[in-house]
């Protein structure tokens, strides 16, 4: 057995849609390990919910393969596929008690009336929501019939579990609680699931693994950390998190790991160079608000530490810290400061002052493709389009 | 608690005020006659077509004649097959034209609402010639060897029971549309999705899903079908008839109002049996979703 085969549980393989002219997924490639809780990430229209039905067999692909433990599902019908789905109105049967929500699937599968009793009780034991048995699913709340949810998929010890946006419907204390509890299931029940969200931060905080995905296509692949910090696109970098991109030109290679870069209008500055490009090339820096710092005094110039001067334009203040906005020549920096003392015994940078804008030069992360278009995603480059691209979200 | 309580009360009283003016024009033109029509079915009948004097139970003896079972007999099972026809096929025509993207489904609607723009009486001629022994149905059959050049598709109840299905079938369609229109086709696809067959999902999930139009399109085709009248007269033969067509000749005919009073409380009986059925239904219903709201304060 080699080790690639053993990695690939579930396997979507070049899968690909088009409807019309146009291919919603285009080519995607991706394969989930058994047991983990694997999230496909991307705005709405990317693509993500079509190819979660092709997982589920409710859309044939135009191309490719899925494979579940070595089996080529591609055609199989979903009735007949070891996988179940918790969707995104839930879809319960209105007519049914929750009880016989539950017990569905294995009714239908003809399992015995004794194994079905038991292995409803279980789930009912599970979701902790046996004393709502005999209600019908008009009679419980929004996380109740999510949780009913869950217990009839989970229920027919499906092989993966497909989330279908599951907590897009709810408020957001429920949400917040309603993912401890799905974080809680999975440790129970090690069924492999698979997350698909619009909302990185459910996927950051539920996910082994996560795939952002954007216009068909598979971004990058990895774990939440190595998604955040080392963001392979400006798409993938403004998606996930707030960012700044300075964009700038390859001057000089001062020691073998890092390189000079030159930007236009603000100086010199120390990248990492972990992609080893060469001189006179074109490269975008991804800058997190939180790796920046404001300071009113210049820094000793240590070997490694960026600094650049500018004047704070914008100022929000959000308890345990606080967004500045900081104009450095054509560029608007977002920079987010956490607060760990009392604040109101220091003297805070405020409106209008010169400061100086630090970061460690292997804090900004190297992108390999940069978008102009990308620049909408981000909250922090301006606050204008920050709300626009805020609307955006709420609209989808 | 209290002050809503009150409130409601006074909504409940301006309820009964807005219901009266239909309550009272239901009293006066439909309850009253239809008692009226019963009480006629116990007096006796005069030779010149009036109504006697005095209370007899003469018309129900005359109903027990061996000729009348049958009668009701054939009414009730042409009406119940009918509107088993109607379902069964109303149910898929329904789940397709609530699929349907919305542009084509205009147009299916039209299509299916098209027969009402021609005369009920002339298109049951149109079948009477149609199914004429020298009408090209009839010639066609033979031509396929299907039938035998002697038999004979007019005035019988094979007949009736065909022009029923055909006059009642957008009935069925309609109800049924419009409940699966409002019908969640995701629940469809959960249904495959834990494990059901195409079958199984439209039969446990779609089928209880659209019930209530279910039930409607089944009481708008069996009702008017127990009461034919005039599909029966013109397509059914006399050894074919229905209540309706005996009804009619106890007042034509025989000008025997008594006995036609008496016909027609045997066929409101009959239709009223589903009414009841579905009425106590949906009361039981409405009970189960008043304690589950109950249940939620």
């Amino acid at each position: 057995m080699r080790g690639g085969e053993m990695d690939a549980y579930f396997c979507l393989d070049g899968v690909s849609k088009r409807y019309g002219g146009l291919a919603v997924v285009d080519a995607v490639t991706v394969e989930v390990r058994r047991g983990e809780v694997f999230s496909i990430l991307g705005p709405s229209g990317c693509g993500k919910t079509t190819l979660l039905r092709m997982a589920a067999g409710f859309a044939e692909p135009d191309g490719g393969r899925i494979v579940l433990e070595g089996e080529d599902i591609t055609r199989v019908p979903p009735n007949r596929r070891r996988i179940n789905t918790i969707f995104q109105n839930y879809a319960l049967f209105p007519h049914m008690t929750v009880w016989e929500n539950i017990a569905f699937g294995l009714k239908v599968a003809g399992k015995g009336r004794a194994e079905i009793a038991s292995s409803v009780e279980a789930m009912l034991e599970l979701i902790d929501l046996r004393e709502h048995a005999k209600k019908k699913p008009g009679a419980i709340s929004g996380g109740q019939k999510q949780r009913v949810a869950i217990a009839r998929a989970l229920v027919n010890r499906p092989a993966v579990l497909l989330l279908d946006e599951p907590l897009a419907a709810l408020d957001l204390k429920l949400r917040q609680r309603m993912l401890l509890e799905l974080d809680r299931i999975h440790d129970e029940v090690g069924t492999t699931f698979i997350y698909v969200t619009h909302d990185q931060s459910e996927a950051m905080s539920l996910s082994d693994r996560i795939a952002v995905m954007n216009e068909g296509r598979i971004e990058q692949v990895g774990s939440p950390v190595e998604i955040y910090e080392a963001p392979r696109s400006s798409f993938v970098a403004a998606f996930i998190g707030d960012t700044n991109f300075i964009c700038g030109e390859v001057s000089g290679f001062p020691d073998k790991d890092y390189c000079e870069l030159e930007v236009a209008g603000l100086g010199r500055f120390l990248a990492y160079n972990d992609k080893k490009v060469p001189r006179g090339e074109s490269v975008t820096l991804s800058l997190r608000p939180e790796k920046l710092f404001l300071e009113r005094e210049r820094g000793a110039r240590e070997g490694v530490m960026n600094e650049i001067r500018g004047r704070v334009e914008e100022i929000i203040y959000l308890g345990s810290q606080t967004r500045y906005w900081v104009r450095c020549g054509e560029y608007r920096l977002g920079v987010l400061m956490q607060h760990g003392r009392f604040l109101l015994d220091q003297r805070p940078v405020t409106w209008g002052e010169e400061v100086w804008v630090r970061w460690h030069a292997d804090d900004g992360y190297m992108l390999q493709s940069y978008t102009e278009a990308d620049e909408a995603l981000l909250t922090v480059s301006d606050v204008e389009s920050g709300e626009a691209a805020e609307e955006g979200h709420d609209a989808d | 608690m209290m002050p809503i309580s009150g409130q409601e009360g006074r909504g409940r009283r301006g309820e009964w005020l807005l219901t009266l003016p239909s309550l009272v024009w239901l009293i006066v033109f439909f309850l009253v006659p239809t008692l009226l029509v019963m009480a006629i079915a116990f007096k006796p009948a005069e030779i010149n077509g009036g109504i006697g004097q005095g209370w007899t139970l003469e018309t129900w003896r005359r109903l027990l004649l061996p000729t009348y079972p049958a009668i009701i007999w054939r009414t009730i099972w042409l009406s119940f097959l009918c509107t088993v026809i109607c379902i069964v096929m109303a149910l898929p025509v329904g789940y397709w034209l609530a699929r349907l993207p919305s542009r084509w489904r205009t147009w299916a609607l039209m299509a299916i609402i098209l027969p009402f723009w021609t005369n009920f009486l002339i298109r049951i001629f149109a079948w009477k010639s149609l199914l004429h022994p020298e009408g090209w149905i009839k010639e066609g059959l033979v031509w396929l060897g299907l039938i035998e050049s002697q038999a004979n598709l007019l005035y019988n109840s094979g007949a009736i029971l065909l022009v029923l299905v055909y006059t009642y079938l957008p009935f069925a369609i309609l109800p049924i549309y419009a409940a699966a229109e409002k019908f969640d086709f995701g629940l469809m696809d959960a249904a495959r999705d834990l494990g059901a067959s195409r079958f199984l999902a439209f039969r446990r999930v779609f089928l209880p899903g659209i019930w209530r139009g279910l039930w409607t399109a089944v009481l708008v085709v069996l009702i008017p079908a127990f009461g034919s009248y005039a599909i029966p007269d013109l397509v059914g033969g006399p050894t074919s008839e229905m209540i309706g067509n005996k009804i009619a000749q106890r007042v034509f005919t025989e000008r025997n109002l008594p006995h036609a009073s008496g016909l027609s409380a045997v066929l409101a009986l009959i239709v009223l049996l589903p009414v009841l059925v579905s009425l106590v239904a949906r009361m039981k219903e409405e009970r189960a979703g008043a304690s589950r709201k109950e249940g939620r304060s």
